[in-house]
């Protein structure tokens, strides 16, 4: 087989420089590969799929497959003319007394956490089947807005590798008989006060479960409660504590900055409340309509963030001088204050900070400090979890000093039950492991032995206890290392509570029956208090009636339970005053030396790893790098050419005499000598899907390298391991596809965007016209807000029933998803301007695709949306060949599992699942237009503006996709489309989309463009 | 040496040429007939049911509304079959000891559903939605036949794409007051034309024929 993959790009940044010089050049560029006009690529990219895409590659050949296949393709012909099979219908014993219609979806408010933060949702439940996740608009965490990790939630709950039974040591068994060994275990430790408990959760927000925990405390005064979460915000509380003297969180308030400076803080992808922070942000963001006004992004980071590549200026410098600038800036603030007018502005040292050893960029960022000081009280610094704690204070002290406390940021208590520092937690129970003080070890959630920092070696003290049990979705690493394994409900099974972002107390209540008969944590903590089992409802119900105060609770809880929030429950800003006197501290943050840093950041779509075996985030493409199924060792290309990497080189990185292989994957944009990894990967005990998938970054994660590590050594080792990006699937060639301009140029013309192509005209067709007489359906999508989030692409998925392919299929371009995020660059690869496009079916008025098919199988429907006509689809790949967008997707393999039973559960009974050999792309999700047109039918009206939300639009939270009727002028998709900056992609080919976007606006410094030429 | 070929054999080669013709459309007759008849359509041909429910007694005898066992018909996709419950409302106070109702008695005895066949079954890939046939005034009797002379259950329709867009092109062929969409003896008082086309002003119904209207 022939891949572009095999012929691999030598690296020669000064040729790609002098490229990027020439007139000839592209402006706008996917991969250094493009750039560098790689032979291989051009070859690529010209074909619609991957050369010999359509081929049999497994080792039964194309050719023997259809000797063998002759003689049943020919009979399977004759299949269409029997009959349709006989199906089955089964009513109802005694109806149940929910409103339950039959055909009609219900949707019930829940909640789903990350790392203990709560996220608001509304879960649909088709007849009792959770089938997909859409946000809760009056949860102020969502807003209405999902994350991609909710929205994969309903795959993971019908997992077929779920924990499905009891195990002890790998045996199944009984809850009966676990209870038994529990209760034996736990009578001998009556006595001694519990001095041989030690319970490990992760962090716990939940009122309920850290009540369960206080309760059991109570009762074994000298047992333990440790927590452990691996991406935890240690760093932040550290940093508040430092600054202030308490424990508090920060809350912040994107809506009302107007310049953000953001020091290696991903708040736009992840950190906890970022679906609010996204929102917000995008508020300042949109131009169209409102006076033309933008707030101003710097970030300071070593790796390309989704916040790095929404930002107007970016600095990419290595993790420790990410600090040293930090501390630049505390300085240049610091002195502005000097000569400030208020005396509290004055009375913060700032500018006694010590000054870094080498200050570099220092023009770069006394530019922003200036701008900072001038959006005094409208400002905000943000530091992000990878910063030490000196940083933070820094950040702090920076809001304190720019008055921004109490606009743009306010402090409220911790989120967190019982804050602790996890490192310390997970430390003390190890050491206490080694002593052979715990006898008894009750793991709730998470996986400590995959997860925990290498230099404790939870597995082999684990070993020392004599009674272990781990509560987990998956028999895992840890089940492996305890006794006992006790499969626990999936959150759309169970009870429970968890607090947001901001402290909101949110319910969830399950969808659907445990399917495997697991075990909450609270069910579990009940048996442990040696209560008699109770229902997760009423341990969560007795909690809140022990707390309420009003006098009506049933009333009070109905309302909590339909609203899945408590209201009024976010906590109260504090008073907070800044201690100073660790400013002197901040010279001993570790200066920059030169050599190697290595820095670990959650994996976007696995996250700790806890998603592996989720098959709609491991083929979800990686925001910026678009990997698939795998992670990598993300360098920057001048640190890959120092070292003679390529793509896909396999290098062994040692750290501390700890060492992983990992291939390696250049990206533009990043620091340089720097290394960046993802953790979540090369998991040894999962599921099929994530078995087998990317390196495990957590065996160079030590707790004095937590998250940065300096020393790395890396060597290459000569092999090469491929990885499976979409990187260069459907790249579309030098021309005008994402428009993008500055602020002042939109101020100066504002139809910049629609002036880069000729429009053609009207009358440039041989067709005639349709007539639209009732609705004509169109979609806008504003690029300024994009951030490259990828909930759309997995809102897609789950509403559309699309399958996943595995890698190998991914390698070979035949991934499904409907919707694609197209990651463009423009400018030097040390510094790209990153722009995301999602692309989706254009809906083409005059549609390529529909004048191609021998078969009508696509054709244009009253509405003007293009339609896909499955059963009439024979697999001829014409409309795909002559489609410009490259929106199509064919099932080139029998890619739905029809046959794994928990999985049939999933789908959503409203579209068609596919089969093999028939096309498939967007359909504007026509299944809730349908809903839409019937309900206003039935109630004799037209379709309200909003009344139809795609799945995509439904999960975005800028609200970046705005969907309607373009037949009438007053909505809002109509509005957007008569706004200057719209334009229709690759609308020169007088397609006409209805698809189209708002030019993508940013809003740069002039002084910072003035000094970068 | 004598010819191979008598002359003759040139009027028989014409003549199976022209007859291939003739095998050719008939065999495609016969794949379109046999398509369309009741053999493929299942037309007229009654299900083994685990009761031998008969609507003629209860809507034709008793005079039950549909609504009353097909409870979601105006609300939802789905016409909506009744459970159990639904037949012991009536069924634990008479006929009580019949040996024909002893599936249902056991079903609400044990909690175990009946199973049924069903008889009108579109495919997968189409999407049917009854409440929003019956605002727009299209009878049950239009689809499903007299249902008051039906002692078991059958097809009276084909179900199959052309049959639905006869009426998804003309509509004003079909349609009938909304009053009488549940009546079973309906018949119009004017000329069906007439009222149709009225009507389909009246409500608005617009001719969907695009794809996408049953097909997702």
């Amino acid at each position: 087989m022939k891949h572009h993959n095999q012929h691999p790009l030598r690296l020669d940044l000064a040729a790609l420089r002098a490229h990027l010089q020439t007139a000839q050049g592209p402006e706008y560029w996917r991969s250094l590969e493009e750039l560098a006009d790689n032979q291989a690529l051009q070859e690529f990219v010209q074909r619609e799929f991957p050369q010999q895409a359509s081929e049999w590659h497994d080792p039964v050949s194309r050719r023997h497959f259809l000797q063998l296949m002759g003689a049943s393709l020919a009979l399977a012909g004759l299949s269409a003319c029997s009959r349709q099979p006989e199906e089955k219908i089964v009513p109802y014993v005694r109806a149940p007394r929910e409103a339950i219609v039959p055909g009609q979806p219900l949707y019930f408010a829940t909640t789903l956490t990350l790392g203990g933060m709560a996220l608001g949702v509304l879960a649909k439940s088709a007849m009792g089947r959770p089938i997909k996740i859409e946000g809760n608009p009056q949860h102020p965490a969502s807003l209405g807005a999902t994350d991609t990790f909710a929205q994969a939630a309903v795959l993971t709950l019908y997992d077929p590798d779920r924990a499905q039974a009891v195990m002890q040591r790998g045996q199944i068994s009984t809850w009966n008989t676990f209870l038994t060994a529990l209760y034996t275990a736990l009578e001998s430790q009556r006595f001694k006060h519990g001095a041989g408990v030690r319970v490990l959760t992760e962090t716990v927000t939940s009122p309920t479960l850290a009540q369960q925990l206080r309760t059991l405390l109570a009762q074994f005064p000298a047992a333990v409660w440790h927590q452990y979460e691996p991406v935890n915000d240690n760093t932040v509380q550290a940093g508040t504590r430092l600054a202030f003297g308490q424990d508090v969180t920060p809350v912040y308030h994107f809506e009302k900055a107007s310049v953000i400076l953001a020091l290696e803080a991903d708040f736009l992808a992840c950190e906890p409340g970022t679906l609010r922070y996204a929102h917000d942000f995008a508020q300042q963001r949109r131009v169209h309509g409102a006076p033309a006004a933008m707030n101003r992004l710097y970030v300071v980071e070593s790796t390309l963030s989704l916040t790095g590549a929404m930002a107007d200026h970016r600095l990419p410098v290595r993790p420790s001088v990410v600090a040293d600038s930090a501390r630049v800036l505390a300085r240049a603030l610091g002195a502005m204050a000097q000569s400030s007018a208020t005396t509290e502005q004055r009375t913060v040292p700032l500018a006694e900070v010590a000054p870094p050893p080498a200050e570099t960029h220092t023009n770069w960022l006394q530019t922003v400090a200036e701008d900072l000081w001038q959006h005094r009280g409208s400002s905000l610094v943000v530091a992000g979890r990878q910063q030490p704690p000196l940083v933070h204070a820094l950040t702090h002290a920076m809001n304190v000093v720019l008055g921004n406390v109490g606009n743009t940021v306010v402090y409220t208590a911790p989120v967190a039950a019982q804050p602790v520092d996890y490192l310390a937690s997970l430390r003390a129970l190890v050491e206490d492991m080694a002593a052979g003080r715990v006898e008894v070890l009750v793991i709730l959630g998470g996986n400590p032995v995959y997860t925990a920092p290498a230099d404790m070696d939870v597995a082999m003290h684990l070993a020392k206890v004599p009674f272990s049990v781990h509560v987990g979705l998956y028999a895992d690493e840890t089940s492996a290392h305890c006794h006992w394994h006790i499969p626990e409900a999936h959150e759309l099974e169970s009870w429970g509570d968890a607090r947001a972002y901001d402290g909101t107390v949110s319910l969830r209540q399950p969808l659907i029956a445990p399917l495997y008969d697991g075990k909450s944590a609270y069910e579990l903590l009940t048996v442990l208090l040696g209560k008699p089992e109770q229902a997760g409802r009423d341990i969560v119900q007795e909690y809140w009636r022990s707390q309420y105060q009003g006098t009506d609770f049933d009333q009070f809880w109905r309302t909590a339970l339909h609203d899945g929030l408590m209201s009024n429950t976010a906590f109260a800003p504090q008073e907070v005053s800044l201690h100073s006197d660790w400013l002197t501290q901040a010279a001993a943050l570790p200066p920059a030396v030169p050599g190697l840093e290595l820095l670990f950041r959650p994996d976007p779509t696995v996250w700790d790893g806890r998603f592996a075996n989720n098959g709609w985030l491991q083929e979800l493409p990686k925001p910026i790098t678009k990997l698939t199924w795998d992670n990598a060792a993300l360098l920057s290309p001048a640190t890959a050419q120092r070292l003679g990497l390529q793509n896909e080189a396999v290098v062994e990185l040692r750290l501390q005499d700890r060492s992983v292989r990992a291939p390696v994957w250049i990206v533009p944009g990043h620091a340089d000598e720097v290394v960046t990894v993802h953790l979540g990967y090369g998991r040894w005990r999962t599921g099929r899907v994530g078995s087998g998938t990317g390196f495990n970054a957590y065996a160079l994660r030590t707790s004095d390298a937590f998250w940065l590590g300096r020393g790395l050594e890396l060597r290459p080792t000569g092999e090469r391991y491929a990885l499976a990006t979409t990187q260069q699937h459907h790249s579309m060639e030098g021309r005008h596809l994402v428009r993008a301009g500055t602020l002042q140029q939109y101020v100066e013309q504002p139809y910049f965007a629609q002036m880069m192509e000729p429009a053609p005209q009207p009358q440039e067709t041989l067709y005639p016209s349709y007539p639209y007489e009732s609705y004509a359906w169109g979609m806008a999508i504003d690029l300024s807000t994009c951030l490259g989030c990828n909930a759309c692409v997995l809102a897609c998925q789950a509403e559309n029933n699309i399958p996943i392919v595995g890698k190998t299929e991914v390698h070979r371009g035949r991934e499904m998803h409907w919707l694609r995020l197209d990651r463009y660059y423009k400018g030097a690869p040390s510094n790209p301007e990153v722009y995301n496009q999602p692309v989706l079916c254009m809906h083409c008025e005059h549609a390529p695709c529909e004048v191609v098919c021998p078969t009508y199988a696509t054709v244009h429907d009253q509405e003007g949306l293009n339609d896909m006509v499955y059963n009439r689809c024979i697999g001829t790949r014409y409309c795909s060949n002559n489609c410009p967008y490259k929106v199509r997707r064919f099932n080139f393999l029998q890619y739905a599992d029809y046959h794994t039973r928990s999985l049939q559960l999933l789908h959503n009974p409203e579209v068609t699942v596919r089969t093999r050999g028939v096309m498939e792309k967007c359909t504007y999700c026509v299944q809730r237009i349908s809903a839409a047109r019937i309900q206003a039918k039935l109630e004799d009206r037209s379709i309200r503006d909003g009344e139809v939300v795609t799945a995509c639009q439904a999960a975005c939270p800028t609200g970046s996709i705005i969907f309607g009727n373009i037949n009438d002028p007053t909505s809002r998709v109509a509005h957007l489309k008569a706004t200057p900056l719209n334009y229709g992609m690759l609308a020169e080919l007088n397609t006409r989309p209805r698809t189209t976007y708002l030019a993508h606006l940013r809003n740069p410094n002039p002084k910072l463009r003035e000094a970068q030429g | 040496m004598a010819q191979i070929f008598h002359p003759s054999t040139n009027t028989i080669a014409r003549v199976s040429i022209l007859g291939a013709v003739f095998i050719l459309a008939g065999l495609l007759w016969l794949i379109a007939a046999l398509n369309r008849s009741s053999y493929a359509t299942e037309e007229g041909i009654v299900r083994q049911q685990p009761i031998q429910f008969s609507h003629e007694h209860h809507v034709g005898g008793l005079g039950i509304d549909c609504r009353y066992c097909h409870t979601s018909v105006e609300v939802s996709a789905f016409a909506g079959l009744p459970p159990t419950e639904t037949c012991m409302n009536c069924h634990a106070y008479i006929w009580t000891e019949s040996p024909f109702l002893a599936p249902v008695r056991e079903s609400f005895r044990t909690g175990q559903p009946l199973v049924w066949t069903r008889v009108h079954d579109l495919p997968d890939f189409v999407y049917f939605n009854h409440s929003i046939h019956l605002h727009k005034g299209i009878g049950c009797v239009t689809c499903h036949g007299r249902l008051d002379r039906m002692p078991l259950m059958w097809k009276t329709q084909s179900l199959q794409m052309h049959w639905c867009l006869e009426c998804h092109r003309a509509p004003e062929r079909f349609v009938r007051p909304r009053e009488f969409v549940f009546s079973m003896t309906w018949q119009p008082q004017e000329d069906q034309q007439t009222l149709g086309q009225r009507l389909v002003r009246e409500y608005n119904i617009a001719k969907l024929t695009s794809c996408s209207t049953c097909h997702r």
